[in-house]
């Protein structure tokens, strides 16, 4: 008896899927979804002590065109080797020619990608996430309140307003560091005031001899301006303890929650709602957020 | 689907047949246990003798055919200033022989999040494709509670599926290789008579399970107990030691680690199937951690299982294999876990 029984072989690899680069935001179709887009580190910025500025350039030129994202999305970062990170994109989605991401120094991969100079490749998959609701907001005034790092997430919305001005009647950016030498992107505010008619406005707990500006918590600059709750929308981003507190004051403000968006923060292996570790509740950071209406943050089981 | 009726004999031969010209892989005893009973394991086998298809069931699930423990994602090869990286998904044809119907059910959990979900994964597609899978029905083990999650049955997600009844299976086939496999072995058209004893299996089957669990309306009470004091209960018990989720044939979590190799040249990205009941399982950097209790993260993983992802369609991932109840060391299991959660709802309401 020889009977053949052999199974048919069905190689994945020779699908044609295998021969494009994948496209991320088509979240449902079959890709190669680890493959990463490789980028030169183009530029450099120090912003403080634990803050850099990276210029990162998409080498293929199919995949820097296929690569457009929202204001709120972020980017799964690769030093291959060391790891992945999840980091938010920090410039303007009409930059076609090289993406902003701006990094805190706090672990083994952000550690090694601050010892990275010029010329270095990385490897980037992305973007991932929702984003924030810039077309919603048109016709009213825009608060844009970020703590700390919250500021690296807040350029999006920020280049966005600016670019599309005219859509947008009054905006306010309002920033709170601990210290001054902790402040990021200082070197932009008279641009973001001179030319794009932003009102800018920063705060910090802890002054030094040079400070001249303002000293006390983020909230104490809403007092400082006057809002129309009925026609602003906010985005608060940074720490949860911060955007509890600066949320629940536009609350009493009037605004309604669901016009305030946070960004949550979560801990990320894939950005792809698989691995599970993004969770809140029943709700997955990376494909659900990281944006979130303040509204929806209080609904969600374990959100702050 | 199309039905047929094969003698216990000639099913040994397609065995054979499949066994000598695929890697198959099959039910064996591994091991015993601390009672002397023993352990199954789903392994490689070289002839239809070493399969035991009267087994109990097995102590890890087949996940881990299309879910490795470790897997390496891509591999990245680096030269002076440079590195490059490949990926290739593993094709290997292999055939499954005996799974249980919630077994199945559990892959098509799996296909439900791997297969048709947002970013479908290559990886476990390529594997899911090539495997022939055939079931087999069992009495269930006093502890079993697939009834309770409807898991008993299966009606998709297999090749063939075999009912016993007595000297012959019943077969259901369910795809086209089957069908043409066993073309080349004497199967005969179900009579009335092979009808009925299907029939009376499949009811047999169904009255022999002897846990129930109450699963109806679960979903919306896990938000109301959300804050229970049951938690804490059964979080201090809990070891932490992620056995649960490694038998469990639904939990799919994973962590992504890169490492390096010793002569600097090569890297990979490799995931590692991982527990959210582990300390470390949300924590950031800067040490923050979102479930920072014994009870936030047992309770996160009763809260998946049972309450459901988006992902999911919010329905139960649990089959209802009671494996993890099995597998831990502080005898925490479904079962009671719930009914504690039920009283407690039933106390409060
Ligand atoms: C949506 C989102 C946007 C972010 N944007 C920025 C940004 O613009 N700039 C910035 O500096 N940081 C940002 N972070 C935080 C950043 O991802 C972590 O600082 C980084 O993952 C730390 O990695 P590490 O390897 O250096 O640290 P380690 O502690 O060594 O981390 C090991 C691994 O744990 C995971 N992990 C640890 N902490 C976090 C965390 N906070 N969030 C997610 N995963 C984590 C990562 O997978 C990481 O590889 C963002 C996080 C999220 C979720
Ligand atoms: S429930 Fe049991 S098996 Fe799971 S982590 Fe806790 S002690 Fe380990
Ligand atoms: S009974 Fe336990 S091991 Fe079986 S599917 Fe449910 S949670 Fe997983
Ligand atoms: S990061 Fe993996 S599921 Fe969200």
């Amino acid at each position: 008896m020889k009977n053949d029984l052999k199974l048919p072989v069905q190689d994945v690899n020779l699908e044609p899927f295998m021969a494009t680069p994948p496209q991320y935001t088509r979240k449902k179709v079959l890709m190669k979804t680890d493959k990463v887009y490789k980028c030169k580190i183009i530029n450099v910025i120090d912003l403080t002590e634990y803050e850099k500025l990276f210029h990162l350039k998409i080498l293929d030129r199919v995949e820097r065109k296929i690569f457009q994202f929202r204001p709120g999305q972020f980017v799964m970062l690769e030093v291959p080797g060391y790891g992945e990170v999840p980091i938010s994109l920090s410039s303007s989605t009409n930059n076609h020619e090289y993406i902003e991401l701006c990094i805190r120094k706090t672990g083994r991969t952000t550690n090694v990608l601050h010892e990275a100079s010029v010329g270095a490749y990385v490897g980037l998959r992305g973007p991932f996430g929702n984003s924030f609701p810039m077309e919603k907001m048109q016709g009213n005034n825009v608060l844009l309140i970020a703590g700390g790092l919250g500021l690296a997430p807040l350029r999006g919305p920020l280049y966005w307003v600016s670019e599309y001005r005219d859509l947008y009647k009054d905006v306010h950016v309002l920033y709170g560091a601990k210290e001054p030498s902790q402040m990021l992107f200082t070197y932009q505010y008279n641009e973001w005031e001179k030319v794009n008619h932003i009102n800018m406005l920063s705060i910090v707990e802890n002054p030094d001899e040079n400070w001249n500006g303002r000293v006390g918590m983020i909230t104490e600059l809403l007092d400082e301006i006057e809002i129309d709750p009925i026609n602003t929308y906010a985005i608060v981003c940074g720490p949860p303890v911060m955007f509890k507190f600066v949320c629940n004051r536009l609350d009493k403000i009037g605004i309604p929650m669901n016009k305030m968006f946070v960004s949550l923060e979560r801990r990320m292996h894939c950005g792809m709602g698989k691995c599970c570790r993004c969770m809140v509740g029943s709700t997955f950071t990376c494909v659900d957020g990281p944006v979130f209406d303040y509204w929806s943050v209080l609904n969600l089981k374990e959100a702050i | 689907m199309i039905y047929r009726v094969i003698s216990k004999s000639e099913f040994r031969k397609f065995l054979e047949s499949l066994i000598e010209s695929n890697v198959t892989i099959g039910p064996v005893q591994s091991d015993v246990d601390r009672n002397n009973d023993p352990i199954y394991k789903f392994q490689q086998v070289h002839s239809a003798d070493e399969i035991e298809l009267d087994y109990t069931i097995s102590y890890t699930a087949v996940k881990n055919f299309f879910l490795p423990y470790r897997e390496k994602l891509s591999e990245y090869t680096f030269t002076d200033d440079d590195w490059d990286q490949t990926i290739e998904y593993r094709v290997h044809p292999r055939v499954l022989v005996g799974l249980r119907p919630c077994d199945i059910n559990a892959l098509n959990i799996l296909d439900r999040i791997f297969y048709k979900g947002t970013y479908p994964s290559p990886y476990y597609i390529s594997r899911r494709k090539n495997t022939f899978i055939i079931g087999l029905d069992h009495e269930p083990l006093p502890d079993c509670f697939c009834s309770s999650m409807n898991h008993h049955t299966v009606t998709e997600g297999f090749d063939v599926f075999c009912s016993d009844i007595g000297d012959s299976y019943y077969l259901a086939i369910n795809s086209s290789p089957a069908f043409d496999f066993l073309k080349k072995f004497q199967v005969t058209v179900p009579t009335d008579e092979d009808d009925k004893s299907y029939i009376e299996r499949r009811k047999f089957i169904k009255k022999s399970f002897k846990t129930n669990v109450e699963i109806g309306s679960l979903p919306s009470f896990l938000d109301i107990e959300f804050d229970s004091p049951i938690w804490k209960k059964w979080g201090d018990k809990c070891l932490n030691c992620g056995t649960c989720a490694m038998v469990c044939p639904t939990c799919y979590c994973y962590q992504v680690e890169e490492n390096i190799a010793v002569n600097l040249k090569k890297a990979s990205k490799d995931m590692m199937l991982y527990s959210c009941t582990i300390l470390d399982f949300a924590e950031v950097a800067g040490g923050h951690n979102f479930r920072p209790k014994k009870e936030d993260r047992l309770k996160y993983r009763y809260y998946h299982h049972y309450r459901g992802f988006e992902e999911n369609a919010k329905e139960p991932i649990c089959v209802g294999c009671n494996r993890c109840g099995r597998a831990c060391l502080a005898d925490i299991n479904p079962k009671d876990v719930i009914n504690d959660l039920r009283l407690d709802n039933e106390e409060r309401s």
